[in-house]
């Protein structure tokens, strides 16, 4: 959950304390930023550290993305989702896939069972893909494809569905989320071991920024460690050292920094303390040029660019009087647009207890809208920028982030950190001690723990699941596999094995793949035998 | 504590993991993506007093159908078994006929949980 905790007299507050432990002071005046350099710390909007935001008109220019998570059941049904949602004015698509998809099974294996486009997308083969994309402009609107363990061959899938519509590789983009760390702290959606992983990733970057340079190969997220119980400080400090991981091995190939690190972006948290979220934005922005200039000696200004979908905030949401979380979500999407984000997406209000309805994603995508429209928040960049408050508060997130970054380097960085569980145990320790402060009302949460107010006890609506969806998914599984060149296919998962297991880039060779209608499945056994599967650490 | 099925979203069975320690329980947690033999095999193997199951995915009464029937086929129907996580009150009375001791809907209070496992369990592992 959320908010600062509070020592009281009666009811006036005599300390706040925030989440990240930074007590609030009653009021802030010109002695609180008087060490703040304006060149030095803030700069101009587009100008280093961009801590006021990585662009010098921001909005003015051009508005947020809007990118509601979308995706259904069958391919067919995404496909018609996508078009409803392109027709209501997003401007960027984002794929949500089923659970055997995102751990690399098909849809016929027995571990599926029950879970066949139920949370999402099922994708078997190019074909699903070719069904999802049709008639979509990949060269206008960018696909974020929320898949992490086998992101590289959903990447090898979209370049082959934008070559089969004649679409230019330097013309499209997608964002798969493709950070397995983060899966590995939080969401679950892991196969292969922490190394291999993380090979699979420099695969993908590696690959992309020649391939597909308008691809965003890798999209870090706090966003999940701070939904599995981080604190904002954690949040940004994980994602951060996950990133150092992740552009540390990508060094060791030889590539040079400002190759490819301005295509990596973060997907972060809006949900908590108003002014606490956007300082921590802030304070990122800054940490991260800092970090990318001083520590990597980036040349290309757009390398220090802190790019960023902040979005979401379902941990923030309550199943009582879930009404009330649109006006949550209307303030979560305040946070986002007053931190100078590049793309928001805004959890629905039902989110707390069902997959969102059509309507509730509507009124989502028309929160941004109002924003846009009807509250100024294009008029003027980083609007409170010069807050004594939000100036001193941005100062202090971003010496904790770092002591918290200088934590995990001490243990070795963050694949060591992983691989030991520190990181789920300090997280899961902490969604305990939050729960706990909810249950013994320290932590007010309106409607749950203050102000209840009775109400009909609303019945969990879980999406019903389709086993239509589930045969029709077999059946063209079945029809491409009865089609298919099937020497072709052996002779390219062969090629995939060899290269895997000779550590050459992978990539050409599931792109090869998923032209010859290989299965997902079938690729992904071919990765498990070479590299073998993730063993979590006990934390208990 | 058990995560039975594909999905990976376990911060309440680590939270109630952790609120188990705390009032004095000795937890082992099986890790995700385990399918119901697996667990089985693990609470025999540790030889548990408890199973408790956190089912997010609507799935619960087909998991826990099997897992009993399991259980007995191992010789095993002493291991008290529970359920937690997102279960519509409508399937309370059905998890309760196939033999689950207690249901932990989200939102359940930590004192109910720490009730039962103080003061009802140590009942409920003597009548066996």
């Amino acid at each position: 959950m959320s908010g600062a905790k509070y020592i009281k007299d009666g009811e006036e507050i005599k300390e706040a304390i925030l989440e990240s432990g930074i007590k609030v002071k009653t009021i802030y005046t010109p002695e609180d930023v008087a060490h703040i350099d304006y060149a030095r710390d803030l700069g101009n909007p587009g100008e280093f550290p961009y801590t006021r935001g990585i662009h010098p008109e921001m909005f003015r220019k051009r508005p947020w993305t809007t990118r509601q998570y979308s995706g259904f059941g069958s391919p067919r049904e995404t496909n018609e989702r996508f078009k409803y949602l392109i027709s209501h004015g997003q401007t960027g698509l984002n794929v949500a896939f089923d659970l055997p998809t995102q751990l690399g099974l098909d849809s016929d294996d027995p571990r599926s069972e029950g879970e066949v486009g139920r949370v999402g997308m099922a994708v078997d083969t190019l074909r699903d893909f070719e069904i999802a994309f049709e008639g979509i402009k990949m060269d206008k609107i960018g696909s974020g494809l929320t898949i992490n363990a086998v992101a590289s061959i959903m990447l090898a899938m979209y370049q082959a569905v934008a070559e089969k519509y004649g679409f230019p590789l330097d013309r499209i983009s997608a964002t798969p989320q493709n950070d397995i760390l983060k899966e590995m702290v939080g969401r679950g959606m892991w196969i292969f071991p922490v190394d291999h992983s993380i090979q699979l990733i420099g695969d993908t970057i590696e690959y992309s920024c020649k391939a597909m340079p308008r691809t965003y190969p890798v999209s870090i997220c706090g966003y999940h460690i701070r939904e599995s119980g981080a604190d904002p400080v954690q949040e940004i400090s994980y994602a951060f050292e996950i990133a150092i991981t992740y552009i540390d091995h990508v060094l060791e190939r030889g590539l040079d920094i400002d190759d490819f690190v301005g295509r990596l972006s973060f997907n972060l948290d809006i949900y908590g303390n108003l002014f606490e979220q956007i300082a921590k934005f802030r304070a990122a922005r800054r940490l991260w040029a800092k970090t990318i200039k001083e520590r990597y000696g980036a040349k290309d200004p757009r390398s220090m660019q802190f790019r960023m979908l902040a979005g979401g905030g379902g941990a923030g949401l309550t199943k009582q009087q879930p009404e009330n979380n649109i006006v949550r979500g209307a303030y979560y999407a305040l946070i986002s647009a007053l931190s100078g984000t590049q793309t928001m997406a805004i959890c629905s209000y039902d989110e707390a207890y069902t997959i969102p309805t059509p309507k509730a994603a509507l009124i989502s995508l028309m929160t941004s809208h109002i924003l846009l429209e009807e509250m100024g928040l294009r008029d003027t960049v980083d609007p409170l920028g010069g807050s004594y408050y939000v100036e001193s508060l941005t100062d202090q997130m971003e010496k904790k982030i770092v002591e918290e970054m200088r934590k995990v380097e001490e243990i070795g960085g963050m694949a060591s950190a992983v691989a030991s569980g520190y990181v789920q145990r300090e997280v899961a320790k902490l969604a305990y001690q939050q729960e706990k402060a909810i249950q013994d009302g320290t932590l007010i949460k309106v409607g749950v723990n203050k102000y209840i107010v009775e109400e009909d006890e609303k019945e969990v609506e879980l999406h019903e699941y389709d086993s239509t969806a589930l045969d029709e998914q077999v059946k063209r599984l079945n029809e491409v596999k009865r089609t298919r060149d099937s020497k072709a296919v052996a002779g390219a998962l062969k090629a995939l094995e060899d290269a895997a297991r000779a550590k050459k880039n992978v990539m050409p060779y599931l792109v090869d793949a998923v032209k010859t209608y290989a299965t997902v499945g079938e690729m992904t056994s071919v990765f498990k035998e070479v590299y073998g599967e993730y063993k979590e650490p006990s934390i208990f | 504590m058990a995560k039975p099925g594909l999905d990976g979203h376990d911060r309440g069975a680590k939270v109630i993991a952790y609120l188990l320690k705390d009032i004095g329980m000795d937890v082992i947690y099986t890790g995700l993506h385990k399918n119901v033999e697996e667990i089985v095999a693990a609470a025999l193997q540790e030889d548990v007093d408890v199973i408790g199951l956190s089912i997010l995915t609507g799935a619960h009464i087909p998991i826990t159908e099997k897992l009993i029937k399991q259980l007995k086929e191992a010789g095993a129907e002493g291991i008290v078994v529970t359920v937690g996580g997102v279960i519509p009150s409508r399937d309370l009375a059905k998890l309760e006929s196939l033999g689950v001791k207690a249901v932990f809907p989200g939102g359940t209070s930590f004192d109910e949980i720490t009730r039962f496992f103080k003061e009802e369990l140590p009942t409920l592992r003597q009548a066996i």
